[in-house]
């Protein structure tokens, strides 16, 4: 064992906290009212490597360990949420999926664009009737022999128009269930793809979320990923990776809560002393630190085991579950502190808070996180 | 024995920060028993030479060559280490600011006498010659001692003050020996800002931060400096955004001012910003965050909306200069 | 052409000062960066080298210290310099680090060396004329903006109220300030991992005096509790600082 980080990993943390300071932090308020995508922000994250962090530098990738990645994650997530989330669904899913499961032609064609950040990617599995439930897709990638017919809708898609690269989870064999499903990976700019309106949402609200519709669009053969069937067990392990991804977002969330909320309470007086000098403050900061603690440790486990090729199914779905609630819990008694200031944009810790509950919801709700923890109890 | 001052002049004017320097260094010539020798670099009046004298110096060595126009690193260094040969100079004292940090770093190698940059006060003692600086931006202060024979000091503009002491003043022609070995730079051009009041010399300075919004809302702050014959400065994101020029980023990586009255318009206080202006003698900050740590630093404190109080204050000054 | 940044290993800007004893600097828990005018000055010369590729050769960076600086180095090279060089000495006062850095000139022909004006840590402001005068080589000081072209040097010096035009043959060491550059790069990931394989020499430190030395440390006075006074009151305001504080 060994809690010491390694230099470099201390290196690419700065990197992140000073990027996450100096491009992120002006503007997020006014992005997060306008619902406005970064681009020009995501733009420079992609040139400084963040997007394919752990990409095989052969591909034009970072070459950087999962740790490194959880500690950028944090780092960007404290300030911009809708930042992270387009860091998350690149590393973790579109380019994870492709260069661990696609083939060599796949990789060279299209994870060299997207691990070198001058494309960004989607990943397409949630369904208006399918969400955590990823079995009963009801897209289909109908065979034609030399390619597949797309059809059907896509929900709550992130990046799904700044995105030049999907990956589309589909049915190919309904009578075959869940072993019908195919990956495809299909260009953006192919006729027939249609998008819904721009998500309003409580959080994350720079982040470019809509619906994606599919009508008679032609995904070339060699587009799959692996054999054909292979769609379902490929989601389900890129889904592993994500949960560190969203994990590490909501730990970030979370202790740029407690930053801000620590910082306020030692220079915000009441009855005559700082807050913090108040022992319920005191002891709810503590609670609070020692909840970001457990946090970063499950999330630091995870990616320490993904790191060492172990399995981490399940450690990342606790870390999922544990953080995300964390995040709602440490957010808002970070919002609590502050007092009316709290409740008030220029303070950032209400972002936060709406944030926070994101990280509950998407890539497997908290109750989803549930059942793959106690499925693996019983192993 | 001498104290040696170099007095910087300004198109052949002496500005306060030069008398300061005579006075600081006459201090320390009383203390040591012996006298103030100034040198001038360039093409200076002898009436204004003559002012000189009224803070304590009793020679000035008047180094008045073409040659010498322009400030030259190395034969402004050679130009100073014959006037210590000359006057037999144990204490050399220069401003803490662009020439002074130029010229007595080479002076000290050249010496070999010990240098003590952005001094505040005089020596708390002469054996050991032990002087106390800040350091760390501020946040800290030190006591160096300097061991070598010969000692060399950096005043920060506007720590000492003004002390009259009448002295003879007598001036001088120094013809200092000029190698052409010393001329390895050479000012092919001066662009200077006319009319306004230099930050570095204002005793009054209006500054804005990131509060203030935009770069076009600093009318009210110019129009507050006007009024007070004050200068105009900025915090570090402000220039960052290019809302005003980088001359005016006052701060640790900026311009480390001293003035007599500072006035902080929707600067939160980080603490970069405090340590360039941890020396003006009275801060004002104007904040709409009660919790700003500008507060700390402030002398007195406005907790309102600016677009509201610079008006006021504007309205308010206008009225107390009237009567 | 050759370039050589002298950097600085200093406490970041945020810290907090303590010391122990009033004797020692108190480094627990301290975060290390790159002194920050130095950074400015390997981002001008990372600029000048990107914008007119082949010019410059190399841009090593230097520091004097323990082994614990080399966190610094290795960040300078992640951000694009070349190389890295340590000296092994303690630094015990801007002319002995001077000396040593002297020693590091004389090993290779720099055309130009960088120096930041001050550092912010014991705020010297002597190192770059130090340097200087100790190779006898020609300096400009408080230069805010430094270009190579076809060759030569392009400088512009901040004076009072201005700036001058400075031509300087080379080699020469400049002493730069705010304005340099506009803002520090932060290191790519391909900057990191590349880093790992940059050279990064180290030699021992030369003996060499020291002029001064620190005796003792000490926190400023806290200030007095600030007045506070209503913003429906400007007046007031005005009225103290004219009478009681005596500044209008």
């Amino acid at each position: 064992m060994n809690f010491e980080f390694t230099e470099e990993q201390k290196m690419i943390q700065q990197a992140a906290k000073d990027f996450a300071e100096r491009e992120l932090l002006h503007d997020v308020i006014e992005r997060d009212e306008k619902s406005e995508f970064p681009a020009e922000h995501i733009k420079k994250l992609a040139e400084l490597g963040f997007l394919g962090m752990m990409t095989d530098p052969k591909y034009d990738g970072g070459g950087m360990d999962t740790i490194s990645y959880v500690l950028a994650m944090e780092e960007i997530s404290k300030v911009d949420s809708s930042v992270a989330v387009v860091m998350s669904v690149c590393n973790s899913l579109v380019i994870w999926g492709i260069e661990t499961y696609g083939n060599e032609e796949q990789k060279q064609k299209f994870l060299r664009p997207l691990a070198s950040g001058q494309k960004i990617g989607a990943f397409l599995l949630s369904e208006p009737e399918a969400g955590s439930d990823a079995t009963s897709q009801r897209t289909t990638a109908e065979d034609k022999g030399d390619h597949y017919l797309l059809n059907g809708t896509k929900n709550w898609i992130t990046n799904a128009n700044s995105a030049s690269t999907y990956i589309v989870i589909a049915q190919t064999h309904p009578d075959k269930k869940h072993k019908g499903i195919n990956a495809l990976i299909v260009d953006k700019n192919s006729p027939g793809i249609t998008l819904g309106p721009h998500e309003n949402k409580m959080g994350m609200r720079s982040s470019d979320t809509h619906s994606v519709m599919f009508n008679d669009v032609i995904v070339p053969k060699e587009n799959r990923i692996g054999e054909d069937g292979f769609g379902f067990p490929f989601a389900m392990k890129t889904l592993e990776g994500g949960r560190i991804g969203i994990a590490s977002q909501a730990l970030g969330i979370a202790s740029g809560a407690f930053e801000r909320a620590l910082k306020y309470s030692m220079e915000r007086k009441a009855f005559g002393t700082e807050i913090f000098n108040h022992q319920i403050n005191a002891f709810k900061l503590s609670d609070m630190a020692v909840k970001i603690e457990n946090g970063r440790n499950l999330c630091l486990k995870a990616a320490w085991l993904k790191d060492q090729h172990l399995p981490y199914g399940t450690a990342s779905a606790m870390a999922k579950q544990y953080c995300a609630d964390m995040a709602m819990e440490v957010t808002t008694e970070a919002v609590q502190i502050h007092g009316g200031y709290g409740y008030v944009k220029e303070y950032h810790v209400e972002r936060l808070m709406r944030e926070a509950k994101l990280t509950q919801i998407y890539e497997g709700t908290s109750e989803v996180q549930k059942i793959v923890i106690s499925r693996s109890l019983l192993k | 024995m001498s104290v040696l001052v170099y007095t910087e002049n300004w198109d052949g004017k002496f500005k306060k920060l030069s008398f300061e320097l005579v006075s600081y260094a006459n201090e320390i010539a009383k203390k040591l028993n012996t006298s103030v020798v100034v040198v001038s670099i360039g093409n200076v009046g002898e009436e204004e030479l003559k002012k000189l004298s009224n803070y304590g110096a009793s020679k000035i060595l008047n180094a008045n060559n073409e040659k010498l126009n322009g400030l030259n690193n190395q034969a402004y260094t050679s130009v100073l280490a014959e006037a210590v040969a000359k006057e037999n100079a144990t204490v050399i004292v220069f401003a803490h600011n662009n020439s002074g940090k130029a010229i007595a770093p080479r002076l000290s190698v050249r010496l070999k006498a010990g240098l003590a940059t952005g001094v505040m006060t005089l020596p708390s003692s002469t054996e050991p010659f032990t002087i106390t600086k800040k350091i760390y931006t501020s946040k800290a202060l030190a006591n160096l001692v300097i061991k070598t024979p010969v000692k060399i000091v950096t005043l920060l503009q506007n720590a000492f003050g003004l002390v009259e002491g009448p002295a003879s003043g007598t001036i001088e022609q120094f013809n200092p020996e000029l190698k052409d070995s010393d001329f390895k730079t050479k000012v092919v051009d001066v662009n200077k800002v006319t009319g306004k009041i230099l930050l570095s010399d204002a005793e009054i300075v209006v500054s804005g931060g990131r509060g203030m919004k935009s770069g076009e809302n600093w009318g009210p702050i110019e129009e507050l400096a006007v009024l007070l014959g004050a200068g105009t400065a900025c915090s570090r994101p402000v220039s960052d955004e290019g809302w005003r020029p980088h001359e005016e980023h006052t701060g640790q990586t900026g311009k480390i001012i001293a003035p007599n009255l500072y006035f902080a318009f929707g600067i939160s206080g980080a603490i970069q910003h405090l340590g360039g202006i941890s020396g003006a003698k009275c801060i004002v900050a104007v904040n709409k965050d009660p919790d700003a740590p500008i507060f700390e630093a402030a002398d007195y404190g406005i907790v309102g909306d600016l677009q509201k109080v610079l008006p006021d204050l504007i309205s308010a000054v206008k009225e107390l200069k009237a009567n | 052409m050759k370039i050589l940044i002298c950097i600085s290993n200093v406490p970041d800007t945020t810290t907090k000062i303590k010391f122990v004893n009033n004797t020692t600097f108190d480094n627990a828990g301290v975060q290390w960066i790159i002194n920050p005018w130095d950074e400015l000055a390997l981002t001008r010369a990372l600029d000048i080298k990107d914008a007119q590729p082949g010019v410059i050769e190399t841009i090593t960076v230097v520091t004097v210290g323990s082994q614990e600086t080399e966190p610094t180095i290795r960040k300078a090279l992640a951000i694009g310099a070349d190389k890295g060089i340590r000296v092994n000495a303690e630094p015990k006062d801007t002319f002995f680090v001077a000396s040593q850095l002297a020693e590091i000139v004389k090993k290779d022909n720099y055309d130009i060396v960088i120096c930041g004006i001050e550092s912010s840590d014991y705020n010297g402001a002597a190192l770059g004329g130090m340097l200087s005068e100790l190779l006898d080589m020609p300096s400009v000081s408080a230069v805010s903006h430094l270009d190579v072209i076809n060759g030569q040097v392009q400088l512009k010096r901040e004076i009072d109220g201005g700036q001058e035009t400075v031509e300087a043959q080379l080699p020469f060491i400049g002493i730069v300030q705010k304005g340099i550059a506009k803002e520090p790069r932060i290191p790519s990931m391909r900057g990191i991992m590349m880093a790992k394989g940059k050279p990064m020499e180290v030699f021992e430190g030369v003996g060499a005096d020291s002029f001064t030395e620190f005796v003792g440390f000490d926190m400023p006075k806290p200030k007095a509790a600030c007045k506070k006074i209503d913003p429906e009151n400007v007046k007031e305001l005005v009225n103290l600082l004219h009478n009681e504080a005596k500044v209008i």
